[in-house]
């Protein structure tokens, strides 16, 4: 089975931490992107901000309703 | 003398970045105090502490940027309100026109629909959220943020064993996986010895040595410095135990943690036994006592180095070990520590020595800080009262500058000892950062300085340039930090 | 929640199974019983004449001339001020209107009928660019353009539609996506394949040449002719989504240049408001910020189905035009759009974006928990009455209201 396709495999099956690619959603510090990025890994870098814009009531609201 | 602030509503950056603008604009001309945060109810007291905030910045809500500034004149005050909105708007500048970034973990997951892991560093108080989100979204997560209520760990690691995902943190600085370095953590070469740990200096540590001694990891897996506690009952050191007993890359698994909890440690050292593999057992200031058949206690980190590659690591020294005498007249000894972890296995390494030590971060049977002139004292520096509101440390330097100035400057310090941390996610250059201050305040017959350099020649710091930077300063590096507390010892019981 | 995701599904499915058909253009009294004399039609939620902004006052003493109300503009705002008048919003009525948005008895209104569900739509038809009603022009080039439009243009587009059968929109959308229109700022391709379209049987239907030619020409001059199809479109795809219980997608947002207003499938129909904000664009020459009206109409429909500022990736020119940053950004604006939507729609695609299709489906619970509001591509008007369109630019949703309609929706499913 070729590399890609053990890839293919894993991912389908779902896999676990050590059988399958690391693929990095990054989520908070830039500089941890920026790293993985310069040694070739995979990664997205989510520009993220606190919920509701940090409006505690709405954002206990919101983990209520799920989004 | 006057204080202004200001506050941009619904606007968020990063702590890193806030602190990074408050240190320049601190160091403009006439500023007293200088400081950005978001406004949260701690952040607010920091800043009122500082005495920099106002009746404006008391009104700012927790999604706000308040921006606090105490200068000698209001001119002053203004120019440094507009250098500082210059810089919070410099990045989304360069940024327009840059590639897409999404916002939310599904856009993200809809870019890349294979991800494995989520890196999550946001504030403590939503990470648990983001770590949810991302393990039902069938990901592994390694959560480096703390100050996660561990009511939260417990609920989120409960839910991630049922849909076998594996949740690495809270507060885990380290983990590699498959050879990518994750946060903080050392380019080392791939092996067949597979790390578990609770502390990530201690994986650090603990993956350099093995490096030097010319073996390789298979996996590193970070847990959480609380994941041995009772609450939440090493739920992620025994699926990670799980994982490396099944990996056909490992074929020695080294564990490193705090002593656990008693009936936490039973369950470890059960599912231990179960395996065929052998297993280094590093539960710092533990008594080492109960191991199965399979399993040796290691006292150090770099005693579990040792066990796991199977020879001792003496005779490696990576620079020569001088003769070395302390301050003249001095007693006392001062650890100035970047990696908790590393200041742990000092204690213990000294009181093996039956000499009594002191730290804010206690091993078994030390005691907590007292007059740091009397005493042998070991500080943790990456300690949340050292961290709370400014940058670790291992990423920015500075905060061990006034510790360290303090004490070579104390007639009652013979030695200080110190840890220098390699390796992704830490800072470019912490050893010439170092030796810059210890030739401003150096003094002519000062403290003997003693340190080690965790890190190995692939880091993006280079270990070999590190190391000449810190000789050239008068340090005298060991080529372990276990090493660098042995000879402290012996210069102080000299 | 599940509950909610099960009911957005189905809100999803709704919005995407519609198959609206333009099939007709008759008087507004005819496709409206409801209305009648003295009433007036608006764009955007309730509002008084109290509160109503320039242009609106403007468009409401035209229209209230043309329907033989008022004497002249004079005596229809005395009448007006005075309470003479029945105001209600267009979304009441089935129908929806461009920035003023005035709809009333004798004007002729484009049908659309989504085939799926069997329920219609109804839009007046687009006065061009220039002096025109919908930006507060009232004078008599503004009333005697109307006036032509109902005994001319109105009938000969409805017998046209009648003889062939209709015109199925959404077919027509996705070729305009394919030819830089999203929609809302830029129809030049769908209102020239429109134009393709209806020119045989407007010939076909008509006896006249000279009646001909002029209907030819005033539809081949306006670009923006297709607007208010594609408007009448949106009501009739997102009325069948309104209602569903424990669905918190949005069925409508539209302004009145006072009030912002939205509609939530979960929450039926209570319309959560917020101060209209400016929009940011550039001006024609001779004109700044300082001219412009805070934004106004019905128009916000389009983005309500994943058009406009939801499908700016396929109109880069727009992008520029609207002052929203570099035409290589217009992808950026549908992505973003993307983390606020539960879905896509699959049959209107974007080539540059390797024909994914357009975000569809705005969820409240998104929007307020990522903060970024709707993205609304507008044209811009003078906030004088009868000076007209003075700019164009984009405007966001003011947050607002979807936190005002998360704290009703979340109350409604009893977590509050």
């Amino acid at each position: 089975m070729s590399a890609e396709a053990r890839d293919k495999d894993q991912v389908a099956n779902g896999g676990n931490l050590l059988s399958r690619p690391v693929k990095v959603v990054n989520i908070g510090l830039d500089r941890f992107a920026k790293e993985l990025d310069e040694q070739s890994v995979p990664v997205v870098q989510v520009e993220w901000a606190p919920p509701a814009g940090g409006n505690a009531k709405l954002a206990a609201l919101l983990a209520k309703l799920g989004s | 003398m006057t204080v202004v602030n200001e506050i941009r509503k619904g606007f968020y950056l990063d702590s890193v970045a806030l602190m990074r603008i408050s240190r320049s604009i601190v160091a403009m001309p006439d500023i007293e105090e200088a400081g950005l945060m978001i406004g949260t109810p701690a952040n607010k007291q920091i800043l009122r502490e500082a005495g920099v905030l106002n009746a404006i910045g008391e009104g700012a809500a927790p999604g706000d940027l308040i921006i606090a500034v105490r200068a000698k004149t209001e001119a002053a005050a203004k120019a440094c309100l507009v250098e500082a909105a210059s810089l919070l708007d410099a990045p989304r500048r360069t940024s327009a026109g840059a590639a897409w970034r999404p916002r939310t973990l599904r856009a993200a997951k809809a870019q890349m629909p294979d991800l494995s892991v989520a890196l999550i560093s946001v504030p403590g108080a939503f990470a648990a959220a983001e770590a949810l989100k991302a393990i039902r979204a069938g990901l592994d997560v390694m959560i480096f943020s703390d100050n996660v209520p561990v009511e939260q760990e417990v609920e989120l690691k409960q839910e991630a064993r049922t849909l076998g995902r594996l949740v690495m943190g809270p507060d885990c600085g380290t983990a590699i996986i498959g050879g990518v370095p994750l946060a903080f953590a050392n380019v080392v070469p791939r092996g067949d010895i597979g790390i578990i740990g609770a502390s990530g200096t201690g994986i650090q540590e603990i993956s350099c040595l093995i490096a030097r001694a010319g073996r390789g990891v298979s996996h590193a897996i970070g847990t959480g410095g609380r994941d041995l506690k009772a609450d939440v009952g090493g739920i992620t050191t025994l699926m990670a135990l799980d994982l490396l007993d099944a990996d056909p890359a490992t074929n020695h698994i080294v564990i490193v943690s705090k002593p656990p909890a008693v009936e936490v440690a039973k369950a470890v050292l059960a599912r231990v036994a179960k395996s065929a593999k052998p297993f280094t057992i590093c539960f710092l200031g533990g008594d080492g006592k109960g191991m199965p058949g399979n399993a040796k206690a290691a006292v150090t980190l770099k005693q579990a180095a040792e066990v796991a590659v199977g020879k001792p690591l003496a005779g490696e020294s990576i620079a020569p070990r001088p003769k070395q005498a302390g301050r003249k007249g001095a007693k006392v000894l001062r650890g100035l520590y970047s990696g908790g972890t590393l200041c742990a296995e000092a204690q213990i390494v000294l009181q093996g020595h039956q000499l009594a030590v002191t730290s804010n971060v206690p091993v078994p049977g030390a005691n907590v800080l007292g007059n740091l002139s009397a005493v042998h004292s070991l500080i943790d520096l990456g300690d949340d009262e050292f961290t709370r509101g400014r940058p670790h440390p291992m990423i920015e330097p500075v905060v061990r500058d006034a510790p360290l100035i303090e004490a070579l400057a104390d007639k009652n310090v013979a030695v200080i000892l110190m840890d220098i941390v390699l390796g992704y996610g830490g800072h470019a250059d912490p050893a010439g950062h170092l030796a810059k201050v210890l030739a401003s305040h150096g003094v002519k017959g000062g403290p003997a300085i003693i340190a080690s350099v965790t890190g190995t020649s692939g880091d993006p710091q280079g270990l070999a340039g590190q190391t000449a930077a810190l000789i050239a300063a008068g340090v005298v590096v060991c080529p372990s930090n276990a090493d660098a507390a042995q000879l402290a010892a012996e210069i102080v019981k000299s | 929640m599940k509950k909610i995701e099960d009911a957005n599904a189905e809100t999803l499915k709704r919005m995407l199974s519609g198959d609206p058909v333009l099939v007709d253009c008759i008087p507004a009294g005819d496709a409206i019983p409801a209305l009648k004399a003295g009433m007036i039609l608006h764009s955007g939620p309730p509002i008084g004449w109290d509160r109503m902004c320039g242009p609106m006052r403007g468009a409401v003493t035209g229209i209230a001339v043309f329907e033989g109300w008022a004497s002249d503009l004079a005596d229809a705002e005395k009448r007006a001020a005075g309470g003479q008048f029945q105001f209600a919003p267009n979304h009441h009525h089935g129908a929806v209107g461009p920035m003023t948005g005035m709809t009333t008895l004798s004007q002729p209104v484009l049908v659309v009928e989504n085939r799926t569900f069997g329920n219609r739509a109804y839009c007046a038809i687009n006065e061009g660019l220039g002096k025109v009603m919908r930006f507060g022009g009232n004078d008599a080039e503004v009333l005697g353009r109307l006036a032509w439009m109902r005994d001319e243009l109105g009938p000969a587009l409805g017998r046209a539609l009648r003889d062939m059968g209709g015109i199925p929109l959404k077919v027509l959308i996705s070729r305009g996506l394919s030819m830089g229109d999203e929609m809302h700022q830029r129809n030049i391709a769908c209102s020239s394949l429109l134009l393709r379209l209806l020119a045989p049987a407007l010939a076909r239907t008509m006896s006249d040449s000279k009646v001909l030619e002029r209907c030819l020409d005033f539809i081949g001059r306006n670009d923006q002719f297709f607007l208010n199809v594609g408007m009448a479109m949106g009501k009739s795809i997102t009325d069948p989504a309104r209602g569903i219980e424990s669905s918190s997608i949005v069925t409508a947002m539209c302004r009145n240049g006072t009030d912002f207003g939205i509609r939530v499938s979960g929450t039926g129909d209570r319309w959560f408001t917020a101060p209209v904000e400016m929009p940011v664009g550039l001006y024609f020459p001779g004109f700044s910020e300082k001219d412009a009206n805070p934004d106004m109409g019905d128009s916000a429909i389009v983005e309500t189905v994943g058009l406009g500022g939801f499908a700016m990736a396929a109109a880069p020119a727009v992008v520029g035009f609207v002052g929203a940053g570099p035409a290589s950004e217009a992808a950026n604006y549908t992505r973003l759009m993307g983390e606020i939507a539960v879905g896509i729609n699959p049959e209107w695609t974007i080539p540059s974006l390797d024909y994914a299709g357009v975000p569809t489906g705005i969820d409240i619970r998104r929007v307020v928990a990522t903060q970024i509001a709707p993205t609304i591509n507008t044209g811009i008007a003078h906030r004088q009455p009868g000076v007209g369109q003075v700019g164009a630019g984009v405007v966001k949703a003011p947050m607002g209201c979807f936190e005002e309609a998360l704290v009703a929706f979340a109350e409604k499913m009893g977590v509050a």
